[in-house]
């Protein structure tokens, strides 16, 4: 901008520019104050259209986390489950390489350890089923992530679309093979595979059933802390995330590190998968990774791709959706209601990133102009 | 350090958490005893007609049995994963004496919670298990909802009837279309009655299928629905959830059969007949039998004389004159059984291939195996003909009639 005396500048109200990094403390009292508005307008919102008391609408949300032991260990289930797929996209994004099919991705893990169950149970002997169906989970999660990013680094083609599309194949390819697998015909359910027998089906720890999944999770996230952090193959990542250029300059090979990542980011959405279908669904459907692909790419921005804060923000996600889920029962609202205070929760606290991240300048109005 | 500290504060979060849940137990246990309670599980909310028809029924059943809000706990939008599991266990937990889910999807994971709860009484219903899977505690139940739809069809078969007698259509024209979810046993047995109720007042009639592949997609259905008016169907039914296909007959004035609600306000100027299962009869069984300590009938199938089955939102505006009194003297005929829906002589199957079925030489079906007993062989198990008719829904109360007969098309 240039200044002249001479003449009158128009200098607008608001002004907003990028902030250093602002201390930790702070960033973390603009987020608590995001939450606590966010929980006013939320009351507000639920007094206004429903009439009920807002504090005993939180009291049932906790209580839908935290009520009985039962649902503690299905919101852990769900959080181990979400927090893998996004430790699983994260080493992708730190990179800037736009995975979105990590749905795709957990589906294809998903299929292949579904086909393992109900293919092998009568043939391969039970202590030999649940290694391979995790093999097998996770080499399927691992070609689909790295047939796009062969291509990326071969030939330069745009990753986010053909991640993308190769969500719709693996849905199309689940919808196939259930024709195949269907019980009873043409119901176009699989329903619970090997039910009686209960053979590739993750045992549980303690009477838990989902405590193996949270287990694998939370050595997976102490892993993938060290990878990031510690590691060379961490450190690489990070330099073609920040510039290419400065990557080729420094001699990494480019090419090969995306194609490792996006491998290594596949092959963890197979291990989702095979954490959803062997430990928690022992069934596939479409809808068996549940959109899970798409929430993990906001839990890893939310934490800035760190696997300890992806705790956190895999927690809010889903201690919201099932506190949802509670107040719906509890209140017999519809859904909705919950939907919209989920959403109002959600958007002050990616809201708040903003102010953390930029200064904003209000100016006085010059009173001569 | 900033990150120590984060994992610290969420560690400390997760286990005062953890701390509150226990004593949570500890009370909701303390209040289990204080009455009954029943919990339904749903798999969409209100806005599916499928659902929307448990819902009411639930309402109003408890109601009924004076039963009060703190003793009814609904789940809607459970999907069919071990979320349904989850839930069934949840209202266990919670204290509830029956657990009932309405969705064909969810049967595995209520035999999973079944099993685990075996004072509480779990009730599925459309589901095929509960006769083979010999547990005390789960239930299946459904409809005889093939006589519904024969009276659906009457209707729809004296309204072609009476637009060939105005002149709109000549009798080569009376073509219906069908919007099924999946070529289902459920589905075929329903679209099969309906036509041949139509059939039975209005013999020149044919009728098209198509499937969404899919039970809820409003807009699949409305597609699906305009792509039959296209073909020349002059009047279309459904065996799908959503209002598409209803909407889709309105702008087109098309007269519509629906099917679990009655559709008037959808379209005021088509909407002809619905036939639906009201289920309020068997949650007052269910409801009346845990509470007095009566026998749960296992695989309850209820029909027109109980009520079970119904048809409602008949639109006088659309309904051909006399249309009433048919409905009443087939009813009544179909009650005392001088009428069955599936009288093998009313009608052919000469293209249906298939290993289970025998035909005589016209091609009328004098045998057939069905799949009752659900295992994984799909084999035909049960003789489903006797006395000159198909027994649907005799055998086990969800449907197993899957013959493709003479004068339907799918395209």
């Amino acid at each position: 901008m240039t200044t002249n005396n001479n003449i009158h500048i128009h200098e607008p109200i608001i002004q907003v520019s990028k902030r250093d990094d602002m201390i930790w403390y702070k960033s973390w009292i603009v987020r608590a104050i995001a939450i606590i508005l966010a929980m006013i307008v939320c009351g507000i919102v639920t007094v206004l259209l429903t009439g009920l008391d807002p504090i005993s609408v939180y009291v049932s949300m906790f209580e839908g986390n935290f009520g009985t032991e039962r649902r503690l260990w299905a919101m852990l289930k769900e959080l181990a489950l979400l927090l893998c797929v996004s430790l699983a996209v994260t080493p992708a994004f730190k990179m800037k390489f736009w995975n979105i099919g990590a749905e795709g991705q957990t589906l294809a893990g998903a299929l292949a350890c579904s086909a393992c169950m109900i293919l092998l149970s009568n043939i391969v002997p039970s202590y030999l089923l649940i290694p391979i169906m995790l093999v097998a989970s996770v080499a399927a999660g691992l070609i689909w992530a790295i047939v796009p990013a062969y291509f990326k680094a071969k030939f330069n083609t745009n990753e986010t679309l053909f991640t993308l599309m190769m969500n719709y194949i693996a849905m199309q390819l689940v919808s196939f093979c259930i024709v195949f697998w269907e019980n009873p015909k043409n119901s176009n359910t699989v329903g619970v595979i090997n039910p009686d027998s209960m053979l590739g089906w993750l045992p549980s720890i303690g009477g838990q059933k989902y405590a193996m999944c949270v287990i694998v999770v939370a050595l997976l996230t102490v892993i993938m802390y060290i990878y990031l952090r510690y590691s060379k193959q961490g450190y690489e990542i990070s330099v073609v995330g920040e510039s290419q250029n400065t990557a080729r300059y420094v001699g990494i090979n480019v090419k090969k590190v995306i194609i490792r990542t996006m491998a290594i980011s596949g092959a963890l959405c197979g291990l989702a998968g095979f954490l959803i279908v062997s430990g928690v669904d022992h069934s596939i459907t479409t809808a068996s990774a549940g959109g899970m692909g798409f929430t993990a790419i906001m839990v890893s921005w939310l934490a800035k791709f760190n696997p300890v804060v992806m705790v956190l923000t895999s927690f809010l996600i889903v201690f919201l959706e099932c506190g949802a889920g509670q107040i719906a029962t509890a209140f017999d609202l519809n859904q909705s209601v919950a939907d919209i205070l989920t959403g109002i929760i959600l958007f002050a606290i990616i809201g708040s990133e903003f102010f953390i991240n930029y200064k904003i300048k209000f100016h006085k109005k010059n009173k001569e102009a | 350090m900033k990150k120590l500290l984060a994992l610290i504060l969420s560690l400390a979060m997760v286990l005062s958490f953890a701390a509150c849940g226990g004593e949570k137990v500890q009370d909701e246990t303390a209040a289990v005893d204080d009455g009954f309670k029943i919990g339904f599980v749903f798999l969409h909310d209100e806005n599916s007609t499928y659902d929307a028809n448990f819902i009411n029924a639930a309402k109003a059943a408890t109601e009924a049995m004076g039963l009060t809000e703190d003793q009814v706990m609904f789940k809607k939008n459970i999907p069919e994963s071990a979320e349904c599991y989850d839930a069934a266990a949840d209202l266990a937990d919670a204290g509830c004496d029956i657990v009932f889910a309405d969705s064909f999807g969810h049967e595995d994971f209520m035999i999973q919670a079944a099993k685990e709860y075996p004072d509480v009484v779990f009730c599925h219903a459309t589901g095929t298990k509960a006769h083979t899977e010999g547990l005390d505690n789960f239930y299946n139940a459904f409809a005889s909802i093939y006589e519904g739809r024969f009276l659906a069809g009457i209707a729809a078969g004296l309204k072609l009837n009476d637009m060939i007698e105005k002149g709109d259509i000549t009798a080569e024209q009376a073509k219906m279309g069908y919007v099924g979810a999946y070529p289902y046993a459920e589905v075929k047995s329903g679209l099969t009655s309906f036509f041949l109720g139509a059939r039975y007042v209005c013999p020149e009639v044919t009728m098209d299928v198509k499937y969404t592949n899919s039970w809820f997609d409003i807009a699949a259905e409305k597609e699906t629905a305009n792509a039959l008016i296209a073909d020349g169907c002059v009047l279309i039914s459904q065996h799908a959830d959503s209002e598409g296909a209803p909407k889709a007959c309105e702008e087109a004035g098309v007269p519509n059969v629906a099917y679990n609600l009655d559709t008037r306000d959808w379209g005021p100027n088509t909407a002809l007949i619905s036939s639906k299962i009201n289920w309020q009869p068997y949650f007052e069984h269910i409801i009346d039998a845990v509470q007095n300590d009566k026998e749960i009938t296992q695989d309850f199938c209820g029909g027109l004389e109980e009520g079970v089955v119904e048809t409602l939102g008949l639109n006088d505006a659309v309904a051909a004159p006399g249309t009433v009194e048919k409905l009443e003297e087939i009813k009544a005929k179909l009650i005392s059984g001088e009428i069955k829906v599936f009288d093998t002589a009313t009608f052919t199957a000469k293209n249906f291939k298939s290993d289970n079925v025998t035909l005589d030489a016209e091609g009328h079906v004098i045998g057939y195996k069905a799949d009752v007993d659900s295992d994984e062989a799909f084999t035909g198990d049960t003789e489903a003909i006797a006395d000159g008719y198909f027994h649907e829904s005799e055998y086990r109360s969800a449907p197993y009639f899957d013959i493709d007969i003479d004068g339907i098309t799918t395209k």
